[in-house]
């Protein structure tokens, strides 16, 4: 392969130096052919990507459509999951997907947008490269070190001082969300993990963002006398607003679907509880658990339909994203 | 002249990716998935087995449902499964009758934390079946207590640790309780996944001792290795003749001999509590599943002499690896069976 490339490069070099006796127009109509084989490649690829997504959408719908047609609407709102009877209802599945995903975001970004405003705004130019290269690291950390360094660091950390911390500093032992005992397994310590790696995505894009709003908008701000938080606030997070909530967004989908560190802490219980110390459950989870052990038709089926309702639902989230960055970019009061 | 090169680029690469997918799927002879519970020492098997005779044999511990599956469309020369195959799955083979060769013994072994607690814990198969149902919630509860006579328990929750991933380690242990209780077999069942009463799932059997070993108050289930990786005490269980037996190599193998097995038997039978006066309850063989005609006769004859080869020297290398090797009077029946795999073309 090396050998090859460096071949290929010399030929290129020789050609591009070599006057043959061809007119211009000759040449040109010969890259036109090598443009529209191009475009033609690159159509093919751009096609291949929806198509492959809705061939998955398609085979999932196909094989959960027994256990869909079995369950119907009961299939999202039983809690039921008995493997052994046959019965399977996602709702704790579905309910513990869609928390762990809102209070992993809860967490993480105001953190990432801070990052992303520190490093694009105040950090000095030797600090911003390595720091924004090591918060972009954290993305390329696998899941399974995630749920490792979970089990062993995070979950003992969280039981024995932010646990005590929330319930009897804070006396939020009270109320239901943070009632009954710490196991070190919730979905508070999934949320917790979920957020630490959703972070560097919505850093990541929020940060970028930011860097391209124009300097005009910046010394506008300024000219009027703005500190510079006021230019920040006034001038510059208006602006990337939609890029930002797009950030967000992808760390919502990575959130939605994240599935090794999840399920290694959430303690994968089927049971809907307000608490955010019980344990939980996640589609992404059960499919994670039970599909190689899976050799019941219906079982396999009940796999598929969470299969294809976390989809359903990633699809409705990232088109409600859709139409946010829209509205947000209409929003009056933002001038472009 | 620039399409030239244009196309010397993609002959290059189409030469790399001839070169990529060309590489892999040579030189192995017998393919095989399923089970993870004995990938140990099946990967022991098939590398001592590779420098013995120069047969390649690969396994890949999918899990027992994906082995099932894989057999049955015959995408394997041979599955792998730690609960045996239903009469419906063996219908659905495509391959035609399916034959189940029991190959090491296991066993599951009741891990716990309580630092109170110094000497091993004793259980019976019902305490444990309420305490996983939920029913038993305390520590020093009489049931308990009666059993461990000058045992100071504590009056700690008890936290039931199960498996959240379906296993054939939760099949052997849902299998002992739902023949030990009544009550467990109505609610529960058995199986490799169930709808657990109580309790926090957690993932694989390392899942399990972890959580076990970070919370005081906890119990769980385990195969005997991983209890002894993690230095976790685990308990003596009473067994059909009513001893407390501690689970060992030995203890293991007393089970699968203390069962009567008939001339006609397809070995897909449970040991657990089984009879015998040393057997420990929760045990139970692993088994290859291998159809009864095999059409390609090379394959076939590879698989058989592969067989025979693990009955022969491959069980001396079980109790290294925390398996049970089988006993020697079941070594030979199976040894015999070997010859009721039909190879095609020869008789």
């Amino acid at each position: 392969m090396m050998t090859d490339g460096t071949a290929v490069a010399f030929a290129t070099a020789a050609s591009s130096d070599r006057t043959d006796g061809r007119s211009l127009g000759e040449r040109i109509v010969g890259s036109a052919v090598g443009d529209r084989v191009y475009v033609a490649v690159i159509t093919g690829f751009a096609i291949c990507v929806p198509v492959l997504l809705l061939l998955i959408l398609l085979e999932v719908a196909i094989g959960g459509w027994p256990a869909l047609r079995e369950f119907g609407f009961g299939f999202l709102t039983s809690s039921e999951w008995d493997p052994v009877r046959h019965q399977f209802g996602a709702a704790p599945a579905i309910f513990g997907t869609i928390v762990t995903s809102i209070v992993a975001l809860v967490i993480a970004t105001p953190l990432a947008l801070g990052v992303a405003i520190f490093l694009s705004e105040y950090a000095p130019p030797w600090l911003r490269q390595p720091v924004g290269f090591l918060v972009d690291l954290l993305a390329a950390i696998p899941s399974v070190v995630y749920g490792l360094w979970g089990i062993f660091v995070l979950a003992p950390v969280l039981r024995s001082h932010v646990v005590p911390f929330l319930k009897v500093t804070l006396h939020l032992g009270a109320t239901p969300f943070f009632s009954g005992p710490d196991y070190g397994r919730s979905v508070l310590a999934a949320s917790i993990i979920l957020a630490i790696m959703v972070l560097p995505y919505i850093s990541a894009v929020s940060r970028e963002v930011l860097l391209a709003v124009p300097r005009s908008q910046r010394e506008a701000a300024l000219a009027l006398g703005a500190t510079r938080w006021e230019m920040i606030q006034k001038a510059v997070l208006p602006y990337a607003r939609s890029g930002i909530i797009g950030g967000v967004i992808l760390g919502l989908g990575r959130a939605l679907g994240e599935t090794m560190a999840v399920t290694m802490l959430i303690g994968n219980r089927h049971e809907i509880s307000a608490s955010l110390l019980a344990p939980g459950y996640t589609m992404a989870s059960i499919i994670a658990n039970e599909f190689s052990e899976a050799s019941d038709d219906m079982h396999l089926s009940a796999l598929m339909a969470v299969g294809f309702v976390l989809l359903v639902l990633t699809l409705i989230v990232n088109a409600i994203a859709r139409w946010l960055v829209w509205r947000v970019g209409r929003a009056p009061g933002v001038q472009r | 002249m620039i399409h030239t090169s244009r196309f010397a680029v993609a002959a290059g690469v189409l030469a790399a990716l001839a070169f990529a997918t060309a590489a892999p799927a040579q030189g192995v002879d017998l393919t095989g998935a399923g089970a993870t519970f004995p990938n140990p020492i099946y990967t022991a098997w098939t590398h001592a087995y590779d420098l013995a005779t120069k047969v390649k044999v690969n396994y890949q511990s999918i899990g027992s449902g994906g082995g099932i599956r894989q057999i049955s469309e015959q995408t394997v020369d041979f599955g792998a499964t730690d609960g045996p195959m239903s009469d419906e799955e063996l219908a659905k083979a495509k391959g035609g009758a399916i034959m189940h060769f029991p190959t090491v013994l296991g066993a599951d072994v009741m891990i716990y934390n309580v630092p109170e607690i110094t000497q091993p814990l004793k259980l019976t198969g019902s305490v444990i079946a309420d305490i996983f149902l939920g029913k038993i919630t305390k520590w020093n509860d009489t049931r308990i207590a009666t059993l461990n006579a000058g045992v100071r328990l504590p009056s700690a929750d008890i936290l039931v640790v199960h498996r959240s991933d379906g296993s054939g380690t939760t099949y052997i242990f849902t299998d002992y309780l739902a023949a030990v209780s009544p009550e467990w077999s109505t609610i529960v069942g058995k199986g490799k996944e169930v709808k657990w009463p109580v309790g926090l799932g957690a993932k694989g059997n390392e899942g399990v001792a972890g959580q076990v070993k970070q919370t005081p108050g906890s119990i769980g289930y385990t195969e005997l290795t991983y209890a002894r990786q993690n230095k976790l005490p685990y308990a003596h269980v009473q067994n059909a003749a009513g001893k407390f037996v501690e689970p060992t190599i030995e203890s293991i193998t007393a089970a699968a001999a203390g069962v009567k097995l008939p001339p006609t038997t397809d070995y897909r039978v449970s040991i657990v509590n089984a009879a015998g006066a040393d057997a420990y309850p929760i045990s139970s063989f692993t088994w290859l599943l291998v159809y009864r005609t095999q059409t390609d006769p090379t394959k076939g004859k590879k698989l058989k002499d592969f067989m025979r080869w693990f009955y022969a020297e491959g069980q001396k290398s079980a109790p290294a690896l925390d398996y049970g090797p089988l006993p020697a009077a079941l070594t030979k029946r199976l040894m015999a069976r070997l010859d009721s795999i039909q190879v095609s073309g020869t008789k």
